[in-house]
């Protein structure tokens, strides 16, 4: 399928991770969408930014955990990752809190989340097909 | 666009949010909860005001408002029934703000 009837599919993620189910069910659905060759975007914000930080240790809370789903999004195609840079100034965050989310084919350096401002989220978000929140 | 909020302003920060995505020319219907983002003189009313001033059409379910007993709607909002709110997705991408 060529990358103009390409579906554009938007998935934003507002809440924090862990306290509810919300960031874990999006990743799956993400991943199903992604399975259908379509055009994916993920942008995260507000709390949502939260569930891009590194070092995430689920174990003591008796949950899988997604980091290492996370880890392997670029290989599932979904590479247009951007997170609200507001939102991570807002909550101390830097560049550098971000985990991987895949790495270059060619370089092997790890690739990472996209910080861009709310101007350019909203740009995106009037091209797209459709827009689902979680 | 349109972009939906059903969150109260007073407890959630959806309102805010949204409106720092929202461009002009967009256009954003309060429903549920999120109606009391449209009554005027409250502590929140400067975010609706605010988007108005930025050429964003602000819209408020009036079933919602009648069963708040909400009457003072900031001026500029503009009140639409479910037929609307039917018509504004069938027009807009949507992203609504949970």
């Amino acid at each position: 399928m060529s990358e103009e009837s390409k579906k554009k599919i938007m998935f934003t993620v507002r809440k924090p991770p862990h306290g509810s189910i919300y960031v874990y069910e999006g990743l799956e659905v993400k991943l199903i969408m992604a399975a259908y060759d379509a055009d994916i975007s993920v942008v995260f914000m507000d709390d949502g930014v939260y569930a891009l930080k590194a070092g995430q240790d689920t174990k003591e809370l008796g949950i899988k955990g997604f980091e290492a789903t996370y880890g392997v999004l670029v290989d599932y195609e979904i590479q247009k990752v951007f997170v609200d840079r507001q939102s991570m100034e807002a909550r101390g965050l830097t560049e550098e809190d971000l985990l991987v989310i895949g790495e270059d084919e060619d370089t092997e350096e790890p690739i990472r989340p996209k910080m861009v401002d709310a101007s350019e989220i909203a740009s995106m978000m009037a091209e797209q097909h459709n827009i689902l929140s979680f | 666009m349109l972009h939906t909020v059903n969150k109260s302003p007073f407890q959630n920060t959806a309102l805010e949010s949204c409106l720092r995505f929202t461009q002009s020319g967009d256009c954003i219907l309060l429903l549920e909860d999120g109606v009391y983002g449209a009554v005027s003189g409250t502590a929140q009313s400067a975010l609706v005001e605010g988007a108005l001033a930025k050429k964003v059409k602000v819209y408020a379910l009036g079933a919602d408002m009648k069963a708040r007993a909400l009457k003072e709607t900031i001026k500029g909002v503009e009140i639409t029934d479910y037929a609307g709110f039917v018509d504004l997705v069938a027009a807009n991408r949507v992203h609504s703000w949970l």
